[in-house]
């Protein structure tokens, strides 16, 4: 009863989190935006008191349940493993017991604590369990889902019918997508082989969660004169963490997802609070036998994929594609309040850049923002219409902003090189900069003030430019588009 | 040694084409059956029905279905280019001539220069003496003697023939006479053609027009001087008296050529399509008067029926309006007065759907900037058709409107080729035979389409 009530709230969870990522309309968010927003470490990192305070009381109550339901990834572990467990019944009973990895997980926890304190925030995120399962979903299996909608929409073309449009699906980061592939794979394997061995050894949620549940008041006890010692239990403790000999549970490894109760026929196995057991005692084994490659694995670089480029038609035409700008200063949404609050909060879950519609957000590559989103201007705009990252963002690096503050936010400043410009290129007039500009930053003056049929060339007036990027994206100039956007450090509100 | 590979690929292709050419004519003699059925009132196709009209010049029985030789089917070549279907245009030529069509009208930069070689081929396979070829001298954007002259004598060479029955000063009136004196006068060109006609390697002389009233006037006074053997115009039922722009109406037109006998060739009898994928209101009203003929019959039989007119083209892609065209004018049943005045209601009608009136020539094209802007202005032409335009976002069909048009729109033109990517420069305008001001119904499309972006609901 109790695993069954376990399965269907991790279903809930799991199938929630990921439409999160699959979502590229925006509908959903409004209805499921909370269950990114009750994740352990984003709701550290936003300071929300009250979400971590709740989680840990969740765990304090009925231990790491949070593992075995609202944490995806974990929940991902569950699903790899029972698939592996249902193809045989040797490997359904296919676990042993073995003593914690004590040096391996303070040691990973220690480092983690540290790359958080001093700033190291793609190493954070790489370990992170929700972020590492929102780069899953969002490089691995949102493309997948594009692809299907796509075949609808071609279908949905042939009917003459708008219920699905197509979407681009690119790789908007080779770097984020090559971590995202190794993280999949190795916790692939190790949930294939062992079960939870990445939350138990690595995963730094739930270490600090294991320091809470090791006295939670419910856990499940073994009744030492019910049990017939047939082993079935901890044969298929997917968290290794029953030692049948002793009759001891290791609270600190159990995630609480109740498989023990249903698998023991003697009834020897109970979820008791506190007051009823007569002893309990966690095992505390120091001896660490084997050692995990997952460091070096993750460290690996994979191949690089190319991406598509744009076909072109014989009676038009070609169009070069614009060349992502070197920028100074990086851009982040309007919300980030400055580069430093949005890299201090970011867990890199690619939540905002799943959302984005106008393909502005993608994973950065530099070393020290690794995987946390920056926005450039190549596919699309900031549109004025649109402040879906900030509604998503679990973790306060963006914080919810209004469409009519997100007008008067800037997050950068548009710059001309002139030589570019197509009114000196080619000696015709333009202004689509100009044209678009939603804040009417940008100005048309004469290029010669003698001559009153001068052509118009563009200005910048610094002052009123929010950043939006319309100008940069819209410029008809190649390779390099003659108007660019700068970030701000930190965001001004005009 | 590649040389040899082409010639060698284009000889099995040509005869690859014959056979495909031959079963298409029997396909499509088994499909004549099936017309006769639908309404066996009419002498329908391939029973020697088609009408004809004479040249009060030289006496040439010239079929009144013309075939515009602008819009063969298209394929992909192995390098993913554009390239004229050559087998279809074979069957679709072959099925004409059986059908009793005998003018074909090219011109040397149709189908980015592909239509003259094309047609070549297809008619090379009949008897020169079944029908007659029109193609143009369209030197457009390079006027001087040297690049006219070549232009000319390469038409021969495309269309595999030592003469052309009809040769047209293509698409003069535009820039006025201006334009008209550099293009034809002042480098000679005109007078040799009139020599070549002399010789008769041109059997008749005339041009083809958009423009306005004094423009056209103009060229009605060189008559005299030139003797123009035919003139090539644009005539339907919209532009009998409400043509685009500054244009002048077709009626004034015809009624202008009728006074000095002078033939007329038809062009854009469906105003490149907007007569045949009319508004569905429109749709309506056209089949309750007619519910078995197609909607595009009536503007066919328009412009039939004015019988100072020797042909009507018809840039035919697809077979079956090959063959519901073949039937409109197998015999042409021509209009009624009651029709005509019926036609015209329609016409007014028509005038209250805000369409831009491009007719897909794709004269504009290439853009410079790659923008796709007979996509642009056919999109918003189809939304304003299926009623998806809406006036604000109080209006109830608001939503739905907005969705089908954004939606389509991407699905019509790719993002770069939108309309947000106009820079305005400008030069595209004057390019234009509709007298469209390219620049300015982009630039308003696109507001349109940016307010709808900004208030989704």
């Amino acid at each position: 009863m109790l695993r069954k009530i376990r399965i269907v709230l991790a279903s809930i969870f799991f199938i929630g989190i990921t439409l999160l990522f699959l979502d590229f309309t925006g509908t959903l968010h409004a209805w499921l935006g909370w269950m990114a927003k009750v994740q352990f470490l984003p709701a550290v990192l936003a300071a929300n008191a009250v979400i971590v305070a709740v989680l840990l009381l969740l765990t304090v109550l009925f231990g790491r349940v949070y593992c075995s339901v609202i944490c995806p990834l974990g929940v991902m572990q569950d699903i790899i493993s029972w698939i592996h467990g249902r193809t045989k019944k040797k490997n359904r009973f296919r676990f042993t017991y073995s003593p914690a990895k004590k040096w391996l997980r303070y040691g990973v926890l220690v480092l983690f604590l540290a790359a958080l304190v001093l700033g190291a925030h793609s190493l954070v995120a790489i370990v992170a369990p929700y972020s590492a399962y929102g780069r899953i979903a969002s490089n691995l299996f949102a493309p997948l889902y594009q692809w299907g909608n796509n075949f609808f929409a071609w279908i949905a073309e042939r009917a003459g019918s708008y219920a699905f449009y197509s979407v681009d699906v690119w790789i908007k980061s080779v770097s984020t997508f090559a971590i995202a592939a190794v993280t999949f794979i190795v916790i692939f394997v190790l949930a294939w082989k062992n079960g939870r061995t990445w939350c138990n050894t690595i995963c730094p949620v739930g270490t600090i969660l294991g320091f809470f549940s090791r006295r939670s008041i419910f856990a499940p006890v073994i009744d030492t004169e019910k049990c017939r010692n047939c082993g079935l239990c901890g044969r298929q403790c997917k968290a290794s963490c029953i030692n049948m000999k002793e009759h001891e549970i290791d609270y600190s490894r159990c995630v609480a997802c109740m498989d023990c109760i249903d698998t023991c026929k003697d009834g020897a196995i109970r979820y008791e609070p506190y007051w009823k057991r007569s002893s309990r005692r966690s095992v505390p084994h120091d001896e660490g036998r084997r050692a995990f490659l997952i460091s070096g694995a993750i460290a690996a670089t994979a191949a690089t994929v190319k991406a598509q480029e744009m076909k072109v038609d014989g009676g038009l035409a070609e169009i070069a594609h614009a060349e992502k700008p070197e920028r100074q200063v990086p851009l982040v949404p309007a919300g980030s309040l400055s580069l430093k609050n949005f890299s201090d909060h970011c867990t890199a879950c690619q939540l905002c850049v799943s959302v984005c519609p106008n393909q502005v957000l993608r994973p950065s590559t530099s070393l020290l923002t690794l995987m946390q989103p920056e926005m450039s201007y190549e596919r699309g705009y900031c549109r004025p219409e649109c402040n879906k990252c900030s509604q998503v963002c679990p973790a306060g690096a963006i914080k919810p902003i209004s469409i009519e503050e997100k007008s008067s936010i800037q997050i950068g400043y548009a710059v001309v090189n002139l030589d570019s410009c197509i009114v000196n290129k080619d000696n015709v007039k333009c202004g689509n900069c100009a044209r678009h500009c939603p804040a009417g930053a940008i100005r048309m003056v004469r290029r010669n003030p003698e001559d009153k049929e001068s052509l118009m060339i563009p200005t910048v007036n610094e002052e009123r430019c929010i950043g939006c990027g319309a100008c940069e994206n819209l410029c008809p100039a190649r390779p390099f588009t003659a108007i660019h956007v700068e970030g701000h450090e930190v965001h001004k509100m005009i | 040694m590649k040389d040899m590979d082409r010639r060698e690929f284009l000889k099995t292709a040509s005869s690859a084409a014959m056979v495909m050419g031959g079963l298409g004519a029997a396909a499509g003699c088994g499909r004549k059956g099936g017309m006769t059925d639908k309404d066996s009132s009419e002498d329908t196709a391939g029973q020697g029905g088609m009408t004809y009209r004479t040249n009060p010049g030289n006496g040439d029985k010239v079929s009144i279905l013309g075939y515009g030789c602008m819009r063969w089917p298209m394929t992909k070549d192995e390098n993913g280019n554009d390239i004229i279907d050559q087998e279809t245009t074979n069957r679709l030529v072959d099925y004409a001539i059986e059908h009793g069509v005998n003018y074909f009208d090219t011109s040397p930069v149709y189908l980015q220069g592909q239509s003259e070689t094309a047609t070549g081929i297809a008619l090379k396979r009949h008897p020169r003496e079944k029908y007659f070829i029109a193609t143009k001298l369209s030197n457009f954007s390079n006027h001087t003697r040297e690049n006219s002259m070549l232009m000319y004598r390469k038409s021969f060479e495309n269309l595999q023939t030592d003469y052309i029955d009809y040769y047209l000063l293509h698409s003069i009136g535009g820039g006025g006479i201006e334009a008209f004196n550099a293009r034809y006068v002042d480098n000679g060109m005109l007078d040799f053609l009139i020599e070549e006609r002399k010789a008769g390697r041109i059997r008749n002389l005339g041009f083809s027009f958009h423009g306005n009233r004094e423009s056209f006037d103009a060229f009605m006074e060189l008559h005299e001087k030139y003797h123009w053997d035919f003139v090539q115009i644009q005539l339907n039922y919209v532009d009998w008296t409400h043509a685009s722009g500054r244009n002048a109406d077709a009626k004034y037109l015809q009624e202008e050529l009728d006074k000095r006998g002078i033939p007329s060739v038809i062009m854009e009898p469906l105003l490149g399509g907007r007569l045949s994928k009319v508004p569905q209101y429109v749709a309506d009203r056209l089949k309750e008067r007619n519910p078995q003929g197609s909607v595009a019959s009536w503007a066919f039989r328009f412009a039939g029926t004015q019988p100072g007119v020797l042909n009507v083209l018809s840039g035919m892609t697809y077979m079956e309006h090959l063959q519901d065209n073949i039937g409109t004018y197998s015999p042409l049943k021509p209009l009624t007065e009651e029709e005509l005045a019926f036609l015209e209601e329609i016409a007014e009608l028509m005038q209250s759907y805000p369409t831009i009136p491009c007719n897909d020539c794709k004269y504009c094209m290439p853009c410079p900037y790659g923008i796709d802007i007979p996509a642009i202005l056919l999109h918003y032409n189809k939304c304003v058709n299926e009623g998806e335009i809406a006036s604000g976002p109080e209006a109830e069909n608001y939503s739905k409107a907005r969705r089908a048009y954004l939606v389509s729109y991407d699905r019509a033109v790719p993002k770069l080729r939108q309309a947000a990517r106009c820079t305005n420069c400008g030069q595209c305008i004057g390019h234009c035979p509709q007298s469209i001001n390219i620049p300015r119904e982009i630039l308003r499309i696109d507001r349109y389409i940016e307010k709808l972006r900004r208030n989704g609901k």
